[in-house]
């Protein structure tokens, strides 16, 4: 039993972390009234300005290179969510409509940008990726040391403690409160003296910045290379688990965390006793199928920031 | 001054000029010769009866899933589940298609009768939990969409045959080739456009001449006012995601029974669901709209395949096709700009 869990648990946490980092994003975003269908498309930018940073200057860099590589990931999707920020905020164009319009766009100028620098459809294997790592001390504690601090990623206990700084700013500032006003009631922040566009443009940067790493850590732990099928899906999946954690950063980390397990069950489930007899389709669509039934048994209706989607318009009643 | 009509079309049609533009400057930028590239897209369609052919059978599921959204979008709910309800409805028509032995009339019906009634299932699984749970159909979509692709695959690896990656071709009797179509042009151009466009005309009487379309249009406004003019929201959420559904099925039934005559497996989506959200959104969300705008993809789609012949990577076809759709929803700052145009003309 324990030998499952051995396997399990770092497995699950392998699988959650670029899903927790670009599901804080979602949060923070949809929180202050923007919906972020592009998460997607931001992972792509993220993923692909990880791998071709980490291709091009490993050698320089050496070592250091994907921690560098992963905040050129975190830049570059910033940058490129003012495309999503822009329209959706100040030409208060449709917000799911141009959410879709940044996947396809990130999706093209990835591949686009490839076939420029690399002269092919599909990069190299990179060769510095994120290794993984025993925690020192702490991996020798009993039982909790093989579980939580053998053979782990460092990026997925930096996902786990940014889900807790994300929920202190968002629920324990000043700043945090400003975005949830926004998201809420932007008529009413307004009238407070709350800079309505301003806070969803940090908003959505910092969604695109956080997406950003989910795309580069995805690139350089579990795909260790970037072609049109890298990401594929995975920001959906952190929609979900922004809805499933009803727009709660530390409900958007369980929901991830749920999704990582599901994944890793369907990985490691072959050798589980209990499991090793049941066909793989069944494991294949157990995250999903459990996801429906949870969110039509006990997590209840989970009901959106009042203005998302709602782009505000200055004066308007 | 403009109408707002006349927005309505001035508008997606002053967005395809812009991201054509943006795609030469692009192409220009990287060295490429936009003219030369441009050039190679229009010949990949229209020189050869072949690809002109290739082109309808693209344009053909576009229609159907750019229905779906549209008709789920003017109804107040999002279906980004079409993705899930294609893959169901082409293993449905495919099953059907190669499973039963019957006459054309009987057979090819059947056929697309599956794929609609599956997509149709597809769908009300959403539905029916928005409706009496209150749960959010876009996350529920997104799990049924991974659904369906494991499903599928598992059906036609280990049910419709013995681990093999693509089933047989459907029956003769349950297709959409017609012979004399094949001999005129060389290609699998099929009949399902007919459908495609019979769709359009049904999902126009539905929304503008009968009580239901009124119904389901007036839930999408204001749940509440509708609920008070003692209209069952629930039921009429479940009505509109089915149709949805139905409308993606047949999609998959396009795809199935008419350009591949076969089924097999995917690591990955077919993107004619989400493709479907852009076509619905350039087409205003009306079925005629659909048409222009699913015509312009599946040019631009088979289009692409032919610019490398110039040099120039057919993903410059995906930038300008997410342009384009920027552009549209930015619609409001084209208008803006419109008038002030006007303005400045008048002085």
């Amino acid at each position: 039993m324990l030998d499952i869990l051995y396997s399990l648990i770092p497995q699950t946490l392998f699988f959650a972390a670029p899903l927790i980092f670009t599901a804080l994003g979602g949060v923070y975003s949809e929180r202050s009234g923007v919906i972020n269908i592009g998460l997607e498309g931001l992972m792509v930018i993220g993923a692909f300005a990880a791998v071709t940073f980490n291709l091009l200057y490993a050698n320089a860099l050496g070592t250091m290179t994907p921690w560098i590589s992963l905040l050129v990931a975190m830049v570059a999707s910033a940058v490129f969510s003012l495309l999503l920020a822009i329209p959706a905020i100040t030409f208060r164009a449709d917000q799911t409509v141009t959410g879709v319009a940044i996947n396809m766009l990130a999706l093209g100028f990835g591949v686009f940008m490839i076939k420029q620098i690399f002269n092919k459809g599909q990069t190299e294997f990179i060769s510095e990726p994120i290794y993984t790592k025993d925690v020192p001390g702490l991996v020798d504690i009993p039982v909790i040391g093989e579980m939580f601090f053998n053979n782990m990623y460092i990026t997925s206990y930096i996902a786990i403690a940014f889900s807790f700084v994300a929920w202190y700013v968002l629920f324990k500032t000043p700043f945090g409160l400003r975005i949830r006003a926004v998201g809420e009631h932007p008529m009413a922040a307004d009238t407070n003296g709350i800079k309505v566009y301003t806070t969803r443009y940090i908003a959505v940067i910092i969604s695109g910045a956080l997406a950003g790493i989910g795309g580069g850590v995805f690139a350089m732990t579990i795909s260790l290379n970037f072609s049109v099928s890298t990401i594929a899906g995975q920001g959906f999946m952190a929609i979900a688990a922004v809805i499933f954690g009803k727009w709660n950063p530390l409900g958007a980390m369980g929901a991830a965390l749920f999704f990582g397990f599901a994944q890793s069950l369907s990985v490691v489930g072959s050798s589980i006793p209990l499991l090793e007899n049941v066909p793989q389709v069944y494991l294949l669509i157990a995250p999903y199928v459990l996801t429906i039934l949870a969110l039509a048994g006990f997590i209840g209706r989970s009901v959106a920031p009042k203005a998302s989607g709602v782009p505000y318009v200055k004066g308007s009643r | 001054m403009f109408s707002s009509t006349k927005f309505n079309f001035i508008i997606p049609i002053i967005s395809v000029v812009l991201g054509l533009a943006a795609g030469a400057i692009i192409m220009l930028i990287f060295g490429y010769n936009p003219i030369l590239g441009y050039q190679a897209l229009w010949n990949g369609v229209f020189d050869s009866g072949f690809f002109m052919s290739e082109t309808v059978n693209r344009i053909t599921p576009y229609i159907l899933t750019g229905l779906a959204i549209a008709f789920a979008f003017r109804t107040g709910l999002f279906n980004i589940g079409a993705e899930g309800q294609v893959l169901v409805g082409w293993i449905a028509s495919v099953w059907v298609g190669t499973a039963i032995d019957a006459p054309t009339v009987i057979h090819l019906p059947l056929a697309l009768l599956a794929a609609a009634a599956a997509g149709a299932f597809w769908a009300f699984i959403p539905g029916i939990l928005k409706a009496k749970l209150g749960v959010h159909e876009v996350i529920v979509s997104i799990m049924m969409n991974y659904v369906a692709l494991h499903l599928t695959n598992y059906l036609i690896r280990d049910v419709m045959t013995d681990n093999s990656e693509s089933t047989e071709q459907v029956k003769q009797t349950a297709s959409l080739t017609n012979d004399f179509l094949i001999g005129l042009t060389g290609s699998r151009l099929h009949l399902g456009f007919i459908v495609a466009l019979f769709m359009v005309l049904v999902m126009w009487v539905i929304l503008e001449r009968t009580k239901l379309g009124y119904e389901l249009k007036a839930v999408g406004y204001n749940q509440h006012a509708s609920n008070y003019a003692g209209m069952k929201v629930g039921r009429n959420i479940v009505i509109s995601m089915v149709i949805s559904g139905l409308f993606a099925g047949l999609a998959g039934a396009m795809q199935g029974l008419g350009s591949f005559g076969t089924a097999f497996t995917n690591t990955a989506f077919s993107n004619l669901g989400f493709d479907g959200i852009a076509v619905a959104l350039l087409g205003g969300n009306n079925p005629f709209g659909v048409i222009l705008s699913a015509s312009l993809f599946g040019f631009l789609k088979v289009g692409a395949l032919n610019m490398s012949t110039a040099g120039v990577p057919n993903e410059i076809i995906e930038i300008v096709i997410a342009l384009i759709i920027l552009f549209v929803a930015s619609g409001f700052i084209i208008r803006w700009a419109l008038l002030q145009l006007k303005k400045g003309e008048r002085k």
